[in-house]
């Protein structure tokens, strides 16, 4: 479990690199943490990770407050850096061997884990390789195998499938969602939108250091783009010009084979707009949901806060 | 302990394998060392032949030590790279992050990379060492006793501690490897002068004074390790307040501490000023004991040492008095010889020395240039006492007067130099190191402004206008 309050933290130069961050992440659940380069994401991972003292508020991860047990929360954190960090002239398994040493793995633990590790990550067959001779993807794999190598309660993985093909994407995409699902807490630090919308239980948004946005997709949606809009396509040329509309829905655009509805409550008004469209007799093909992007969210909220107009 | 230990191993063993993989370490450092001897044995067969000729039999008997001193510093100073970049490297290669994100203790990965630095060169100059010595055996020349051997190999690990803990604390600090590089230079020069006066020891002939100079290195060292683990931070090996030299702060950092919260000159020196002397009291007692023991045991040493070498017979001692008393005749223009100001000046710019000498050796050269000062009057006292003066009446009339102020204001300023050092190597976590550094600056020059510079400028004063009165009325034949 991951939680904040007031999290900041201020340089030197009396910069506020992370301002008032509060965050609740709980175990089973992935947060995006989404931003434009240098918004605040890796000084907020460093903090969560220990590496830096927040300047103000407070974090508790995996249990353990930051501030006062950094030892705990290291030990308890699985950490995929921005760079890969591998030493170069270690081979594969060295690598990951030196780090279940450092994180004091048992032999038979390392043993079983590594194993574990570089077949599912396909870097078996590199493993006896030095990683300096490695792809970039294979790099990547193997600082992620690394961050996994404790089977750690908290992951924080910045930009996890950076530099991969899709077939290693997918991999890793696959093992977040399968840690989900053994009750990990992630953070994952992207500015991969699509990965993030396909992984992420919630979404924050930071921009100059503050959340400007937080909540599930849906809400996000729902709070920077509207209500859900749907679409219903006809087979022929249509005229829904005295179409009696229920309440809570409002026609946006409209073209001569389909209807672009805003929706309040689908739930409730959809069955009636249906019904309306079909007892007058409308060459209804389809009636769909208009999907609705986390790319249009980031992107209108970022052009918001500077102040730009946005064009989806 | 065990953990520790075997902490510290993991990170150096991965330390050591990266070197033995690194071909641009391996293979420079062994031509280097298979090399160097074969150059240096040359070199010892050519002074043989020239003392051969010329005579010279005992320069030519510490030859060899001198050389093996030589022989083990070159390595040492090639292989400083491998520790002057063992943070600031990682760094730079971002392999630093996830070592620092991990579990491992700050005192583990100090002291692995410590082992390494000093393990790596050590073997290199040891196996040069050893190469020479094979080589010079073959030679028609005294070799050293192991007792001298031993020590100059003492000597040698002396040195590699120093160098390597200097190089990684520039390491923590340096923000990137080409600034940790230019900052070699203030670990190889000093280390090069300090192995010149190495040299000069052995050359001397009195190797038990080595010991001295393997103590002070020893101790110098250690007091640059603690401050290494004292100031090693995770936060500023990652964050931003490393990357800017920001004058503005440091003026606004120092000028706080200087001030206080003093709105009068008067209320700074009731408060701000008594606060640091009443801080001051620990080291102050410290350098009080020190200063006293420095001119007793000076005082004795002359006592006993000097008749051993010089003829003091009532004859001698005339003349040594007329010859005195001959020098002293110039004290009514003292005036004249030795301005008050630049009197002044002379003794501020000691007490600078003292502090500057201090600031790079965590106060230890500032008290031993304050025991070195304090050893002189107490060996002008036992030579006074020699030839017949009393040593209290010259105490009371040539010292006294002017040392109550004088002496005050050294005593102060060595023992807030001392302080200052002290501060350096202590821990504290909410500080940086250069933070610490303008903060034991800012209370060293709260002492100098406030009590040193007025005490010395009255003691210039009475020095060159009281004194010279009161020892002619004391020692009236002057």
């Amino acid at each position: 479990m991951i939680e904040t309050n007031d999290l900041s933290k201020q340089f030197n130069n009396n910069f506020w690199a992370v301002e008032g961050v509060t965050l609740n992440v709980q175990p089973g659940q992935i947060l995006a943490l989404l931003g434009q380069n240098g918004a605040g994401k890796t000084t907020t991972v460093r903090m969560l990770t220990a590496l830096l003292s927040p300047t103000r508020g407070w974090a508790r991860v995996a249990g353990f407050d930051v501030a006062k047990n950094p030892q705990a929360v290291r030990s308890n954190v699985g950490v995929l850096t921005e760079q890969h960090g591998l030493y170069m002239r270690m081979t594969g398994i060295e690598y990951l061997e030196y780090f279940g040493k450092i994180y004091r793995l048992d032999s038979q633990a390392r043993a079983s884990r590594i194993k574990y590790l570089l077949e599912y990550f396909g870097l078996a067959e590199a493993s006896r390789r030095r990683s300096g001779e490695y792809s970039k993807g294979m790099k990547q794999k193997l600082a992620l195998a690394r961050a996994l190598m404790h089977d750690p309660s908290v992951l924080l993985l910045d930009e996890p499938t950076s530099a991969m093909d899709p077939e290693s994407s997918r991999l890793v995409r696959d093992e977040i969602a399968r840690l989900r699902s053994s009750r990990r807490t992630i953070i994952i630090c992207s500015h991969n939108l699509a990965e993030a919308e396909a992984l992420a239980d919630r979404i924050a948004i930071i921009y100059r250091g503050k959340i400007l946005l937080s909540g599930t997709l849906d809400e996000l949606k729902r709070q920077v783009l509207g209500p859900v809009e749907f679409e219903a396509r006809f087979a022929e040329v249509y005229d829904a010009g005295d179409l009696n509309l229920p309440d809570g829905v409002e026609i946006m655009s409209r073209s001569e084979t389909s209807l672009k509805f805003r929706v309040e409550a689908p739930q409730i008004s959809n069955p009636k707009l249906v019904h309306a469209l079909t007892s007058r007799n409308a060459p209804l093909v389809s009636f769909h949901e208009v999907p609705r992007k986390l790319e249009h969210v980031y992107l209108k909220t970022m052009a918001e806060a500077q102040g730009l107009a946005y064009a989806a | 302990m065990r953990r520790n230990w075997n902490a510290i191993w993991l990170v150096a063993r991965r330390e050591f394998l990266d070197q033995l993989r690194d071909w641009r370490i391996i293979v420079p450092m062994l031509l280097l060392v298979t090399l160097f001897p074969f150059i240096a044995d040359d070199t010892t067969r050519q002074a043989i032949n020239f003392m051969n000729r010329f005579g010279g039999d005992l320069i030519l008997a510490r030859l060899v030590p001198f050389v093996i001193l030589v022989i083990g510093f070159f390595p040492l100073s090639f292989t400083l790279v491998v520790a002057l970049e063992s943070f600031v490297g990682e760094k730079e290669r971002g392999t630093i992050e996830p070592l620092l994100s991990s579990p491992l203790e700050d005192q583990h990965m100090y002291l692995g990379k410590l082992l390494v630095g000093i393990t790596t060169p050590l073997v290199f100059s040891y196996a040069s060492i050893g190469i020479y010595l094979v080589l010079v055996s073959r030679r028609s020349i005294e070799l050293p006793s192991i007792y001298l051997l031993s020590l100059v190999l003492l000597l040698t690990f002396a040195h590699a501690v120093l160098m390597v803990s200097s190089a990684i604390v520039i390491s923590v600090q340096a923000t990137t490897i080409r600034a940790a590089n230019l900052l070699a230079s203030f670990v190889v020069v000093p280390v090069a002068f300090l192995l010149q006066g190495e040299t000069v020891l052995i050359f001397w002939g009195n190797e038990d004074v080595l010991w001295y100079a393997i103590a002070g290195v020893t101790l110098l060292s250690g007091l640059i390790v603690r401050l290494g683990i004292s100031h090693f931070r995770r936060e500023y090996l990652l964050g931003r307040e490393i990357d800017t030299l920001n004058f503005k702060q440091i003026g606004r950092v120092f000028t706080e501490r200087f001030v206080g919260n003093a709105k009068s000159v008067r209320q700074w020196y009731a408060v701000e000023l008594t606060s640091t002397l009443q801080q001051l009291r620990r080291p102050l007692a410290l350098i009080g004991l020190l200063g006293i023991g420095a001119i007793v045991v000076s005082y004795l040493w002359v006592m006993v040492n000097i008749p051993v070498y010089l003829d003091l017979s009532p004859e001698t001692s005339d003349r040594i008095k007329t010859l005195v008393g001959q020098n002293l005749t110039n004290l009514d223009n003292l005036s004249e010889q030795l301005p008050m100001p630049v009197l002044f000046f002379h003794n501020a710019r000691a007490v600078v020395i003292m502090l500057l000498l201090g600031l790079v050796s965590f106060g230890t050269l500032g008290v031993t240039f304050f025991l070195v000062n304090m050893g002189l009057v107490g060996g002008v006292l036992g030579g006074a006492n020699l030839i017949g003066f009393s040593p209290w009446l010259v105490f009371a009339a040539g010292v006294l007067p002017h040392g109550i102020f004088e002496l005050t204001a050294v005593f102060l300023s060595t023992a807030a130099t001392l302080k200052a050092g002290a501060l350096l190597v202590t821990p504290q976590p909410d500080k940086s190191l250069g933070e610490l550094f303008l903060l034991a600056l800012a209370d060293w020059f709260r002492v100098f402004v406030g009590i040193v510079m007025p005490f010395l400028a009255i003691a210039a004063v009475i020095e060159v206008y009281l004194t010279p009165q009161l020892l002619k009325l004391v020692f009236p034949f002057f």
